[in-house]
């Protein structure tokens, strides 16, 4: 604990509802996402951390080691690790292992790529004591739907994943789709392909961070698709995890169950391969970069006493948005969407269901440029169709979802405040 | 359950925040918000206390609201957060 934290603690209200309170930051994060790595195997088109190569200023084992000391000392209690492919890093299953037996559960997104028979055994045993938890990233209900955003046999390396994990005993794995214009018509089929896998079916949104910038245009649901998808939640949402990564879309009505409110830098924020923290896993860029902890002293220091998140968890106003009645549940939507969409942060969302964000697209807008790049400098022949026929039409085949990264969004998934 | 005696379950971890606590649950990993400070005390209280309404007293909550905390305690309960404290399951 420290003593004297910089943040304003000093007038913060005693009462008020959770959410409330969550816009004022934690001591601790809630949702943490940690990159271990911005090597990968795939190159997905939408990966919202541009990765594939590795940083050569990775942090080590001993570093990853320390920041695991770090988080058991804050109760940081779970971490959502993603990448790039985490499970390429060789020292992963060892801070697996490592994460676990110093009481910070694991929660880990990956393509599928080693996760071997044996692998499958060991997530299953006593080693893991149920702390981990593993999602597997799939695009589409199909090979075609998914390998068109994925890469050439993601689909068939994440089934076999999925099959590895029940023959081993391994339950209740997540499969995570991220959902586009090519996937939305097949949630019914995802939740089929759950089933079979003894899986839980989690959906998120599709952001136009890293890779996702360039194809987004492309891939994000249509107004009417957004519909569908809505409907399609409030009728099979229990069951179905989300991350509250679509608060966006209480503006149709009723709010879906789930935290209405952006995290980042609040109960949310990334710490990247080489020691960078963000305020998300989707903001990805100078903008949103409180500190290093390697540099810094530590992430108890930046999380604590960073200028940028004593700004995110400072009073914000509606803008724009404050005069629509839906506010007080969509809170004019995701940070990072509207930041890589050149929308001013106080306006709506790019893909406000009130229609207010395909005018504010429509309006004058400069695109921010990335502020780093993992991305392979020649393509393999791991590369999706998607982007060796550049901008084909929709109708051809259909992309899907996200990166292999996965907190996405909202953090307290699954919890009811 | 005023009358009881409970304890806090030895899976879970507690961990301060300004309105309030934070609780997880290591086995069923569920996390849960703890909304005020005196319902903090008083969980960390239950188990060092015959029962529920002497771990409320030492929290210093006035008796009028022993049925709301009663109430707050039997849904920290359905999480097994806290469990009754019976034979075999003493803190
Ligand atoms: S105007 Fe703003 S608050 Fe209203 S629905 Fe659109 S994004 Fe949400
Ligand atoms: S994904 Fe968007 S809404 Fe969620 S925490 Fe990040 S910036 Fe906020």
């Amino acid at each position: 604990m420290t003593i004297a934290p910089a943040r304003p603690t000093a007038d913060r209200p005693k009462t008020g509802t959770l959410v409330e309170q969550f816009e004022l930051g934690l001591d601790a994060p809630i949702c943490l996402t940690w990159e271990l790595t911005y090597a990968c195997n795939l190159e997905c088109a939408h990966c919202l951390s541009s990765s594939g190569r590795r940083d050569p200023r990775e942090l080590t084992t001993e570093q990853c080691e320390a920041v695991i000391d770090e988080l058991q000392r804050m109760q940081v209690f779970y971490v959502n690790i993603g990448g790039g492919e985490p499970t390429i890093r060789p020292d992963f299953w060892h801070l697996l292992q490592y994460a676990v037996d110093h009481q910070v559960g694991v929660k880990f997104s990956t393509n599928g790529v080693r996760l071997t028979p044996e692998r499958a055994a060991f997530l299953a045993s006593p080693a893991c004591n149920g702390y981990v938890d593993v999602q597997i990233s799939l695009d589409g209900a199909t090979a075609e739907v998914n390998d068109y955003v994925r890469g050439p046999r993601s689909y068939d390396t994440a089934l076999t994943a999925l099959q590895n994990l029940q023959d081993a005993g391994f339950t209740d794995a997540k499969i995570s789709v991220v959902c586009t214009r090519q996937n939305i018509s097949q949630l019914d089929d995802f939740k089929a392909l759950a089933d079979r896998f003894g899986a839980t079916l989690r959906l998120t949104r599709l952001r136009p961070s890293g890779r996702g910038a360039d194809v987004w245009d492309e891939l994000h649901p249509l107004p009417e698709q957004q519909r569908e998808l809505y409907d399609w939640l409030m009728a099979h949402g229990e069951g179905v995890l989300t991350g509250d990564s679509f608060f966006h879309l209480a503006a149709f009505g009723e709010a879906l169950p789930g935290l209405n409110l952006c995290g980042a830098g609040r109960v949310v924020c990334l710490i990247d391969p080489v020691g960078d923290v963000y305020a998300c896993p989707f903001a990805i860029h100078d903008n949103f970069l409180a500190g290093n902890l390697l540099a810094d002293g530590g992430f108890q220091r930046v999380w604590q006493d960073s200028d940028l998140f004593a700004d995110l968890r400072s009073p914000q106003t509606g803008g724009a948005c404050a005069k629509c009645s839906f506010y007080d549940t969509c809170r004019g939507g995701c940070m990072a969407a509207k930041f890589f969409t050149g929308l001013p942060l106080d306006g709506p969302d790019p893909e406000c269901v009130q229609g207010y964000g395909e005018a504010a697209l429509a309006g004058e807008r400069t695109v921010p440029a990335a502020s780093q790049d993992h991305s392979k400098a020649a393509p393999t022949r791991n590369q999706p169709v998607m982007l060796t026929i550049g901008q084909r039409p929709d109708v051809l085949a259909p992309p899907s979802a996200p990166p292999v990264s996965a907190c996405a969004e909202n953090p307290l998934a699954g919890f009811t405040p | 359950m005023l009358d009881e005696a409970w304890t806090l379950s030895p899976s879970v971890a507690l961990r301060p925040e300004p309105f309030g606590a934070l609780a997880y649950h290591f086995g069923n990993r569920k996390l849960t918000f703890l909304k005020r400070p005196e319902l903090v005390v008083a969980v960390r209280a239950l188990g060092e206390h015959p029962d529920v309404r002497s771990a409320l007293v030492a929290a210093g909550i006035p008796a009028t609201q022993h049925a709301a905390y009663a109430e707050a305690l039997a849904g920290l309960a359905r999480t097994d957060m806290i469990r009754p404290r019976g034979e075999g399951v003493a803190a």
